[in-house]
């Protein structure tokens, strides 16, 4: 009896193989949870030292709009006011994304409702070739191109907002494309039957029914592609011009969060006050980008209830 | 207005803005092609560069590019693949697969400069690894793994469940059947995924600059000890790549063509970024075609 009896208790090679796979699949998982733990508290503990060791205040910090963190102010405090790299960042974002919007929806409409096998056929690849050109790429075009061009147009240096933003639209423009045709596709067959059944045109077909019912796909997607461009750094650090400065105009040299951070961070001594303050935009970036994941997830619920 | 009209110029206005976008992509990569194809010779792709002396190659750049590449493969796989085999086979319906989740889609909407700087607090002052390539191709690695565990994850799913029974019935375990009956099906889609997120990491500079550094000691090409300082197989030494090749001689601007090195750099990296490109749809392909037996 007791061989059979410990036969059936003794788990098999195979379950012990089981349990040995799933063992290394969840420490993959494991490695990658802490990954981004460790990532989000070192940026944050770092970013936070500006204002616990070298005691800058916090409204100081965001409200104030000289930055110069390696000489003191008339008060004694240092310059580090970081409100022109914040308005920079919002402002080269924004206006990339109200740029973007259009062609993005008029391209994803164009594949989804109206091209045929052919068209798409033609403009999957582009997408995904605007998707696959590294920034860098982007930016020396736009240091070469773009800025020569609003120089020419505009006027000023060609350096400033403007380039970043035109820089920024083709980046994000694919992003938002590809994600809309995705929400797209979801909008059910009988939709588009029941309208077209009703004697609407394509037009108010697409506009009346099938946009209005992707709306929250569409926001998403715009809220990805602004992500995207607030989290960019080189391309836009190589056109913005780099000086942080309130921006005056669209056409004057700015600054952004990333590009301060790309330029500055070599520059300074680790646990400094420069240094310090560079990493508290670093934690400005980090806290953006939980909080335009946190608004897609917000917004995909909301869309999810309809 | 009458509807119809309506409808006219509507589809009209989709149709210029998608010409305007195709127009774009046009002129981008003709331009680079264009302006850069000229300036890519033999000596340039393989010569080294020198930053005050008017001529400059890019081999090491290159060399660095493909090293850098390999080393982020070799160590993101194996994670991503194990972590993609417990979202799509073990993972239950619930608060901690859903944290898991929402944890990697937060990896992969980190700004990739703030990964670097990561990479850079950590490997190179906390482990004080210097500015090398062990350290760019881990933080290289935070940067593709939840791109590359959602594409094989996708592959996965992609595989009808009656596979998965069919091993089952079998009497095969689960970690066999996913091993020997799923993987093996997947294998075309996850080739592809892998191949595109090559692409990216190839063309990545921000979360590069400083972790693998942007400088490019000389290479001797003749030693293959990984252990020697001079070897382009020394995992320690400071590496630049082609995208960083491209920041640093604008941002820096002392070559005096730099705007030829740029243009001819750019070109390689779009020429190499269209290539992994093509072969992934090829490879993909022609894999599906092979496994299912379909024409």
């Amino acid at each position: 009896m007791e061989p059979i009896k410990q036969e059936l208790t003794k788990k098999s090679r195979a379950a012990k193989q089981d349990q040995r796979g799933q063992l290394i699949a969840g420490l993959s998982i494991v490695l990658i949870m802490l990954v981004v733990l460790s990532i989000l508290y070192m940026i944050t503990s770092r970013g936070l030292a500006t204002f616990t060791q070298d005691h800058i205040s916090v409204v100081d910090f965001f409200t104030k709009t000289v930055w110069n963190p390696g000489s003191l102010g008339k008060n004694g405090q240092p310059l580090v006011g970081a409100l022109p790299m914040i308005i920079g960042s919002f402002m080269v974002t924004v206006l990339a994304a109200l740029l973007a919007t259009p062609f993005a929806v008029a391209t994803a409409v164009f594949m989804s409702e109206i091209a045929n096998k052919r068209g798409q056929k033609i403009l999957q690849p582009v997408i995904e070739l605007l998707v696959g050109i590294p920034s860098v790429v982007y930016g020396f075009i736009g240091l070469v191109v773009v800025v020569p061009i609003t120089r020419h147009f505009f006027g000023g240096t060609g350096f400033g907002i403007l380039s970043g933003t035109f820089v920024l639209f083709v980046m994000i423009l694919p992003t938002i494309t590809s994600m809309y045709i995705d929400s797209l596709k979801a909008v059910p067959r009988f939709y588009r039957e029941a309208s077209l059944a009703l004697g609407a045109t394509r037009w108010q077909t697409l506009y009346k029914v099938i946009v209005r019912s992707s709306i929250s796909g569409l926001l998403t997607a715009i809220i990805f592609g602004m992500a995207r461009a607030f989290g960019e750094a080189l391309a836009v650090q190589m056109v913005i011009g780099n000086a942080a400065l309130m921006p005056d105009g669209l056409l004057t040299p700015a600054a952004t969060l990333t590009s301060v951070l790309t330029t500055g961070i070599g520059n300074t001594v680790m646990g400094t006050l420069p240094n310090n303050a560079l990493w508290t935009l670093a934690l400005i970036l980090l806290f953006m980008s939980l909080f335009f994941n946190l608004i897609t997830r917000y917004i995909g619920r909301k869309g999810e209830l309809k | 207005m009458n509807a119809k009209t309506a409808d006219k110029i509507a589809t009209g206005v989709i149709y210029c803005l998608v010409g305007i976008v195709v127009l774009i992509l046009v002129f981008l990569i003709g331009f680079i092609l264009w302006t850069g194809l000229p300036y890519v010779s033999w000596d340039f792709l393989t010569g080294s560069a020198n930053a005050m002396g008017g001529s400059g190659g890019i081999g090491d750049q290159l060399f660095n590019s493909f090293y850098l590449l390999l080393l982020t493969l070799l160590i993101s796989f194996p994670i991503a693949l194990g972590a993609a085999i417990y979202l799509s086979e073990y993972a239950k319906q619930n608060w901690f697969t859903d944290l898991i989740r929402i944890t990697i889609e937060v990896l992969s909407s980190l700004p990739s400069v703030v990964v670097g700087l990561f990479g850079f607090l950590l490997f190179v002052i906390q482990f004080k690894l210097g500015f090398s390539i062990i350290s760019g191709a881990i933080a290289l690695t935070f940067f593709n793994l939840p791109i590359l565990t959602r594409n094989i994850e996708n592959s996965l799913q992609d595989v009808p469940n009656l596979q998965r029974e069919a091993g089952m019935s079998l009497g095969l375990s689960k970690w066999r059947t996913v091993i020997k009956v799923v993987l093996p099906v997947a294998l075309p889609g996850i080739l592809t995924g892998i191949i595109l997120s090559a692409g990216r990491v190839f063309g990545e500079a921000a979360a590069l600059i400083y972790t693998a550094g942007q400088s490019s000691p000389s290479i001797n090409y003749g030693d293959w000890n990984p252990l020697n300082p001079t070897s382009p197989l020394n995992i320690f030494r400071p590496a630049e790549t082609l995208a960083v090749h491209i920041w640093k001689i604008n941002s820096e601007g002392v070559m005096p063509n730099a705007n030829q090195i740029s243009a001819g750099t750019s070109a390689v990296l779009i020429i190499a970024i269209l290539l992994f490109n093509f072969l992934a749809r090829w490879l993909g392909g022609r894999l599906y075609r092979r496994i299912t037996a379909s024409k």
